[in-house]
């Protein structure tokens, strides 16, 4: 695949992991968390572990869309399909989240839900109108990323005066995500940098970074999905920890500007404001760290006009989610890791999806176990 | 008062009817859609019999092989073939990779009420030229209607019987420490072509399915007198699937070459865009080969040799490991497990 494959050569990651291996300063040892799942995904399955020296450590961060969906939520989703009997539309990697009483999307819909898997929201829009006698929701998740196609999905089914459509607005974002991070548990962290996410920052670009590295003193380099562009992350992670330095540094400059995408940005702006509070899995209830719809979309918010009460459940007693998810433990560290809760089964949101830290270290990596 | 005419019977309307329950009441209705439909296309002597069972020759030498497939694809039509010919290149594979040459298929039709004759006309006749390319006739069958709703069109169900002959011995279970493992093609056709045909996608891709018998293929490997251990078609669960199943039969360790394996780029760059690994995508024409590596080029070279095995590759080989894991050495130099698949591959969002 051309544009592809260059990101993915073999020999030029071989050079960038010997250039690692001589800048690394073998007295000390370097602990760097990536935020997003796409990079966790990406380090997984292409092995960048494997090309890095033993002191450097890669931490798997919560920028995972579904390992920081709290079960509350599912469970609104869930009881939007079971109770009132409305069509609800998800993204694929949401069926299978863990959710009260033993179910899942996926459950639901065996239990006689009408749950589809949608690939894009508009095809949301599109199942309601072709389905005009039916209420149809789309469980809207994730972070900058996929908030803005939510919004234009939401304006168009105004313009089109659509009343059987609305939102379970679930965005989240990343800098309140990092922030707690910072926060609460730098002692037991102790993390000398952030890969920076990539789709994310296409959004709202680099500029929110900028705080944290002058702030924590911690360098952040924003980095692509492909797995030369996280090799080359990490040797820039590392050059700044070398030369003690905490800057905002951009490695994914082919799309990463440090404005962002200002035209989505009004876009978010113009339908969603944020909620006081909003709890998420795994690092808590964190303030100003999600979107509602404004009043004036207010009819296209399905808690609105559902009258969804949110009733926050608490994990399994054994799962370790918030740790995994804060980068204070690793997957294996679980007890319930590869025993009780595997992919099949998943008992807590990390499991789940492909890039959540579990299930990839599950899927990807637990040969190294031992 | 006009005289009946006897006997006279109405043509099925091949261009604007629709199944109906009457069509699997086992009355007239019945009778006819067997003759005007399913015996036009695929009549031969045993059907001819009408009997309840169909007699067959008992087979000299050797051993039966039999296997069994249900198909349920959606769409029923999809770029390179639909369900009919599907359900004939999936179960003479399932007979062939046991080693048999395959002589006999049955096919068991459950129709959804509503279904347009024309359509199930189509996968009657592709069934029909499937099986007679192949060479295997489908000598009995059996067909039921469900309600409306209670079905999603057309499923078939169909049941192979080959003959392998004495002293071949062809199992997931005879794989050793040392040997090579070899697929026909390129990974992953079927599965995308499907997935490109599903209408919520709406993106248009070139790629075609590589539904496709193959009998003669590996007529042609066992020909070659390479100590071939083990053969199977990677379908549901794509070649990862597969190869898990024989590293747990065998209780062996695989590694796989990343960079060795035949992709095709329309398919790499369409698993891309939707997140998903063509290692787990379904194929169905294509077969995982494993030997003794003494012998991997001469079965390369037969493979190669074949029209449906042009693409043929050594992709890895197999060693002990107690843990049974499938790794792969990624073409960017580091190692992976190609675990089980977990559940359906699902899209990632970000």
């Amino acid at each position: 695949m051309k544009y592809i494959d260059e990101f993915r050569d073999g020999d030029v990651a071989r050079k960038l992991a010997a250039a690692i291996a001589s800048e690394v300063n073998p007295a000390r040892r370097y602990r760097f968390m990536e935020f997003c799942g796409g990079h966790t995904h990406a380090i997984s399955r292409y092995g960048i572990a494997d090309l890095l020296p033993d002191n450097v450590r890669m931490i798997h961060g919560p920028g995972c869309p579904v390992c920081v969906l709290p079960i509350g939520r599912v469970d609104q989703a869930i009881a939007l399909a079971l109770a009132h009997g409305v069509i609800v539309c998800a993204y694929g990697d949401c069926l299978r989240v863990p959710a009260s009483g033993g179910l899942s999307l996926l459950k639901a819909k065996a239990r006689g839900g009408d749950i589809r898997m949608i690939y894009s929201c508009a095809d949301a829009v599109a199942l309601a109108r072709q389905n005009p006698d039916k209420q149809v929701v789309f469980f809207a998740i994730g972070f900058e990323t996929t908030t803005p196609p939510t919004a234009v999905a939401i304006k168009q089914a105004a313009a089109l005066g659509l009343s059987n459509f609305s939102v379970l607005c679930c965005h989240v974002l990343t800098p309140p995500a990092i922030a707690s991070i910072m926060e609460g548990a730098d002692e037991q962290l102790q993390l000398d940098g952030f890969v920076g996410p990539a789709h994310v920052s296409t959004i709202i670009g680099s500029r929110p970074y900028e705080p944290f590295a002058t702030r924590y003193r911690k360098p952040v380099v924003i980095a692509g999905f492909e797995p030369l562009d996280v090799l080359q992350a990490i040797r820039m992670l590392i050059r700044q920890a070398n030369e003690g330095r905490a800057e905002v540094e951009n490695e994914f400059s082919r799309a990463v500007d440090r404005d962002g995408n200002r035209k989505a940005q009004a876009l978010m702006d113009e339908v969603f404001e944020l909620r006081e509070s909003f709890e998420w899995r795994g690092l808590g209830t964190l303030p100003y760290s999600a979107r509602r719809l404004r009043a004036e979309f207010a009819g296209f918010d399905a808690e609105h006009r559902f009258a969804l009460a949110y009733r926050p459940v608490a994990d399994h007693k054994g799962c370790d989610c918030g740790e995994i998810l804060r980068g204070i433990k690793r997957p294996q560290d679980c007890k319930l890791f590869g025993t009780v809760c595997t992919p099949e089964n998943p008992i807590g949101s990390c499991m789940v999806s492909s890039e959540g830290a579990c299930a990839a270290h599950y899927t990807y990596g637990r040969h190294k176990n031992a | 008062m006009p005289e009946s005419r006897k006997n006279y019977l109405r043509p099925l309307d091949l261009k604007h009817g629709r199944v109906d329950m009457a069509h699997g009441a086992g009355g007239r209705a019945m009778a006819q859609l067997i003759d005007e439909l399913f015996a036009r296309h695929l009549g031969n002597e045993w059907l001819a019999q009408g009997d309840d069972g169909a007699v067959l020759p008992a087979p000299g030498a050797g051993r039966l092989v039999m296997a069994t497939d249900s198909h349920v694809v959606s769409p029923l039509f999809f770029p390179g073939g639909d369900i009919g010919c599907l359900a004939v290149h999936g179960t003479i594979n399932d007979v062939a990779v046991m080693g048999a040459q395959p002589l006999w298929l049955s096919a068991a039709f459950i129709l959804e009420e509503g279904y347009p004759l024309a359509d199930l006309a189509r996968i009657v006749a592709s069934m029909a030229t499937a099986a007679r390319q192949a060479g295997v006739p489908v000598v009995t069958g059996d067909t039921k209607v469900v309600e409306r709703g209670k079905g999603d069109g057309v499923f078939i169900t169909t049941t192979g019987v080959g003959v392998v002959p004495p002293g071949r011995e062809l199992s997931g279970s005879r794989v050793q420490p040392g040997d090579a493992i070899l697929v026909s093609g390129t990974l992953g056709d079927h599965g995308m072509a499907i997935m490109a045909g599903r209408e919520s996608l709406g993106f248009e891709s070139p790629i075609v399915s590589d539904t496709a018998a193959l009998h003669g293929l590996i007529a042609d490997l066992l020909a070659s007198g390479a100590d071939i251990h083990a053969l199977r078609d990677p379908t549901r669960g794509g070649l990862a699937t597969t190869l898990n199943e024989i590293a747990r039969q065998s209780g062996v360790g695989m590694m796989l070459q990343e960079k060795a394996l035949p992709i095709s780029p329309p398919v790499a760059a369409a698993c891309e865009f939707l997140g998903l690994d063509p290692l787990y995508v379904a194929n169905e024409g294509k077969l995982v080969a494993i030997c003794a590596q003494n012998d991997a080029e001469k079965l390369l070279t037969a493979m190669r040799s074949h029209p449906l095995g042009r693409r043929a590759a050594v992709i890895g080989s197999v060693h002990d490991d107690p843990q049974q894991f499938v790794q792969m050495a990624t073409a960017f130099g580091g190692k992976r497990i190609v675990d089980w698949l977990t559940g359906d591959q699902l899209p990632r969002i970000c």
